[in-house]
C-alpha cells in the first residue's frame, strides 16, 4: 500500500483549520502584522519563523484571542473568531515564559484548565495523570514549579496546554529557555507528542533549524508580512526571495543580469568572465536583474578543471573547518568570495587543499536557484 | 610546620569575622530593645512611692551583693495581679484588639484596590502614585491627625459639605467616636497596607492572567484564583504591618476619639502621666507587649516560609 503523503494544502478540496483573510495588525501607528492571508490545516505543525520582533508573537496572540485584529478576520474551522475571547476559544498557548501557577503543584497546573470546565473529579484525575505520562512528569506531580528543572517546567507548560485537548495548540518559542542538548531532545518528543494527539501545533520559533526540524510547513515572516510559506525542504532547495535563501541556513548570492533561452539561463555576472549557466522555470525578461542564489554544499571544489556547467578558478583565502564538514572560502579574481562544503571524509592532515591553494569551484546548471528579488 | 599553623588560624580569622557580623544586629536588638524591656519589666514589678523617680526599689550596688538581693527580693508580681482586679485593663485590651482588627480589615479593602490600580496602572505613572502614597509621611502625624479633627468636627469641613448639598439637616456627631478612631487608623496606616500589596501584585507575571484565561478562566475568576493567592504573601504583610501597632495605638484615640473609646493605649498613658503610676503603667505596656508576640511570631513564620518557598 503506498503511502499517502501528508500534504493537505496541495488538496483543493481541503479546509484549512485556521485561516488569515487580510489580517492587519497595528499598535498606534506601528504596523506589526501587514495583509496576511494564511491557511493552516488541521494536524499541521506550523512554524512562524522570522527574526525577532517580526510579528511572530503578535500573530499568535490573535489567534489565542489576547490581540483584535486591526482589520481582516480570522476563521478557525470556518468561525470568526472576534468575538469569541480567550476562556471560550479551542485554542491553547504554551507561553513563551511557561507562565506556570507558582502557587500550584504540577498536578494543579495541569488539572486547572480542566476544573474550569467543571468536569467531574475521575475525569479530571484520570486525564492529568495521562498528560503526566505523555511528558514523563509523573514523578514530579507533587512538586511546585519553582522545585524543578527548567526542562521539566517546559513539560509541564506543554502538558497543561495539551490537557484541555485543544483543536489548536500554539507554542511561543517554547524551547528557547533550553540548552541545545535538550532542546534537540524536546523538539523529538514535541513531534511525537504532536503525532499521538492529532493536535495542530502552531509553533513559533526564530531558530531557523528548530523550525525545519518539527514543522510540516514553515512560514519565513519579515516584518509583519509573510514572506514565504512552504515545507521545510522547499524552503531551502527553492526559496523563492534572497531573503529567505539568505535566513535559512548558508547561502552564496550571485548578482547578474540573465538572458533566458528556453529553461537555460546565460548570466553575465561579472566583467571579463564567463556567463553562468543556470536552469529556472521562471521566465526573464533579456538583461534583467537577478540572483543565483546557491548553497555551498552543492559547489565542488577540486584541483584540476572539472567538468561542469559553472566552474571558476579562485585562491583559498579561509577555511572553517566545523568537524565533520568544512567550508572553504573561495576567492574570485572578480573579488567576490564563494562558499564551498565537502564532507570531511578524510583526517585533517590528509586534507586535500589548504589556505592560499589555487582551485577550482564548480556546480551544475541546476544546482542553484535563479531568484528575481 | 608553619603552614600547619597557619590554617586553624585563617578558620578562626574567619569564623571571627562571621561572629561579628552575626553579633551586629543582636547587640542593635540587645540595646534596642532587650534592655529597654528590661527595664520596663523591672519597674512594673516594683511598687509605687512618691518620690523620684516613682517607684522602689532601686537598684543599691554601694551595698554589693547584698544590694542586689534584698532589690530582687523586693520585687513581685502584685501589678499583674491588679491589672485582673480591675475590669478597665481586660475590656481596654480586648476593645483594642476588637478595634485594631476591624480597622485593619478597612484598611485592607481600601488599601488592595488603590494598591491593584496602582500595580496596572501604566509604566510611566507609577512612580508618581508611589510617591502620592508616600506623601503623607512629609508632614508630621499630629499635624494630619489635627486636621482629621478638622474634617470630623460638627462644625468641620464633612459636616458644612454635607449640610450645604443638603444631604443631611443637622451636623452628624462623628469626632469623638470610634468611627473617628477607625477613620484616623485606616487614614494613618494606608500606606503600610499599600505597599507590601503592591509590591506582590507588581511583582506578579501579567502572562499568568492570559494563561489562566487561556485555560477557560473569566477575568473575575482568574482574579481569585491566580491574583489574590499570589498576592497573599503581600496581605498578610499588610496587615501585620497595621495590626500591631493599632492595638497600641495612643495618639488617634485621644485626639479623635470619644471618652467611650477605650483603648490600652490610652489607658497606659493616663496610667503614666495622669496617675503618675509607673509601675501599673509598665505593667499595662508589658501584657500588651505579651499580646503582641504573638502576631509578631506567626508574622515572623509566614516571613520564613515565603523564603523558603522562594528559595
Ligand atoms: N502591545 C504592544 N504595543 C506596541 N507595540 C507592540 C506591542 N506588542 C508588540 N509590539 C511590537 O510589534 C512588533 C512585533 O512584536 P512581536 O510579535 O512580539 O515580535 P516577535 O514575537 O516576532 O519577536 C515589535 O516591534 C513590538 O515592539
Ligand atoms: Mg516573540
Amino acid at each position: 500500500m503506498p503511502q499517502t503523503v501528508f500534504a493537505p494544502w496541495n488538496d483543493p478540496d481541503e479546509k484549512p483549520l485556521i485561516s488569515f483573510q487580510g489580517v492587519t495588525k497595528r499598535f498606534g501607528d506601528f504596523t506589526a502584522i501587514d495583509d496576511i492571508t494564511l491557511g493552516i490545516y488541521a494536524r499541521e505543525f506550523f512554524a512562524l519563523l522570522g527574526p525577532s520582533g517580526c510579528g511572530k508573537t503578535t500573530l499568535m496572540r490573535m489567534l489565542g484571542g489576547f490581540e483584535t485584529p486591526s482589520a481582516g478576520t480570522i476563521l478557525l474551522a470556518g468561525q470568526d473568531i472576534a468575538p469569541v475571547p480567550p476562556n471560550k476559544r479551542a485554542v491553547n498557548m504554551m507561553f513563551q515564559s511557561y507562565a506556570l501557577f507558582p502557587h500550584l503543584s504540577v498536578w494543579d497546573n495541569i488539572a486547572f484548565g480542566l476544573r474550569r470546565e467543571g468536569r467531574d473529579k475521575a475525569a479530571i484525575a484520570a486525564r492529568v495523570e495521562e498528560m503526566l505520562k505523555l511528558t514523563r512528569l509523573e514523578k514530579f506531580s507533587h512538586r511546585k514549579p519553582h522545585q524543578i528543572s527548567g526542562g521539566q517546567r517546559q513539560r509541564v507548560a506543554l502538558a497543561r496546554s495539551l490537557a484541555k485537548a485543544p483543536k489548536l495548540l500554539l507554542l511561543d518559542e517554547p524551547l528557547g529557555a533550553l540548552d541545545r542538548k535538550l532542546r534537540e531532545e524536546t523538539q523529538f518528543e514535541l513531534m511525537d507528542i504532536q503525532e499521538k494527539t492529532g493536535t495542530t501545533f502552531v509553533i513559533v520559533t526564530h531558530d531557523q533549524e528548530e523550525a525545519m526540524t518539527v514543522a510540516s510547513r514553515v512560514a519565513v515572516m519579515d516584518e509583519g508580512r509573510l514572506i514565504q510559506v512552504a515545507t521545510p525542504d522547499r524552503i531551502y532547495e527553492t526559496p523563492d526571495s534572497v531573503y529567505v535563501a539568505d535566513f535559512i541556513g548558508d547561502v552564496n548570492i550571485i548578482e547578474a543580469s540573465a538572458r533566458q533561452s528556453g529553461d537555460k539561463v546565460s548570466l553575465a555576472w561579472a566583467e571579463g568572465q564567463l556567463p553562468l549557466i543556470a536552469t529556472t522555470t521562471k521566465t526573464f525578461a533579456p538583461d534583467q536583474h537577478c540572483w543565483l542564489a546557491i548553497r555551498p554544499e552543492k559547489i565542488a571544489i577540486s584541483a584540476e578543471r572539472p567538468k561542469a556547467a559553472n566552474a571558476l578558478q579562485g585562491r583559498i583565502l579561509d577555511i572553517a573547518y566545523l568537524g565533520n564538514i568544512s567550508t572553504y572560502h573561495v576567492a574570485l579574481p572578480s573579488g567576490q568570495v564563494l562558499k564551498a562544503q565537502t564532507a570531511n571524509t578524510r583526517r585533517i592532515e590528509r586534507r586535500s587543499f589548504t589556505w592560499e591553494d589555487e582551485v577550482w569551484i564548480s556546480w551544475t546548471d541546476t544546482a542553484g536557484v535563479l531568484l528575481d528579488k | 610546620m608553619a603552614r600547619r599553623g597557619q590554617r586553624p588560624q585563617t578558620v578562626s580569622g574567619v569564623a571571627m569575622r562571621r561572629l561579628i557580623l552575626i553579633a551586629i544586629p543582636y547587640l542593635w536588638l540587645f540595646a534596642l530593645f532587650l534592655i529597654p524591656f528590661a527595664i520596663v519589666l523591672k519597674i512594673s514589678l516594683s511598687d509605687t512611692v512618691l518620690a523620684i523617680p516613682p517607684y522602689a526599689p532601686q537598684i543599691d550596688l554601694a551595698a554589693g551583693w547584698q544590694g542586689i538581693k534584698d532589690f530582687f527580693g523586693a520585687l513581685d508580681g502584685e501589678n499583674f495581679v491588679f491589672l485582673t482586679s480591675d475590669d478597665l485593663y481586660w475590656k481596654a485590651y480586648l476593645s483594642s484588639l476588637r478595634i485594631a482588627a476591624l480597622s485593619t480589615l478597612m484598611t485592607l479593602l481600601v488599601g488592595f484596590p488603590i494598591a491593584y490600580a496602582m500595580a496596572r496602572a501604566p509604566d510611566e505613572w507609577r512612580p508618581t502614585l508611589m510617591m502620592l502614597v508616600i506623601l503623607p509621611f512629609w508632614t508630621s502625624f499630629l499635624i494630619r491627625v489635627y486636621s482629621w479633627m478638622g474634617i470630623l468636627a460638627n462644625e468641620g469641613i464633612l459636616n458644612q459639605v454635607l449640610t450645604w448639598t443638603g444631604i443631611i439637616d443637622s451636623p452628624l456627631q462623628i469626632l469623638n467616636t470610634n468611627t473617628a478612631v477607625y477613620i484616623g487608623i485606616v487614614y494613618t496606616y494606608l500606606p503600610f497596607m499599600i505597599l507590601p500589596i503592591y509590591a506582590a501584585l507588581e511583582r506578579l507575571d501579567g502572562s499568568l492572567l492570559e494563561a489562566a484565561e487561556d485555560l477557560g478562566c473569566s477575568r473575575t475568576s482568574a482574579f481569585w484564583l491566580i491574583t489574590l493567592p499570589l498576592s497573599k504573601n503581600g496581605v498578610i504583610a499588610g496587615c501585620f504591618l497595621v495590626f500591631i501597632p493599632a492595638v497600641g495605638e495612643f495618639v488617634i484615640p485621644s485626639l479623635l476619639g470619644g471618652s467611650r473609646t477605650l483603648m490600652i493605649g490610652k489607658v497606659l498613658w493616663e496610667e503614666f502621666f495622669s496617675n503618675r503610676d509607673w509601675p501599673v503603667a509598665s505593667a499595662v505596656a508589658v501584657v500588651l507587649l505579651l499580646i503582641l508576640v504573638i502576631p509578631i511570631v506567626l508574622f515572623q513564620r509566614q516571613e520564613q516560609k515565603q523564603r523558603e518557598a522562594e528559595g
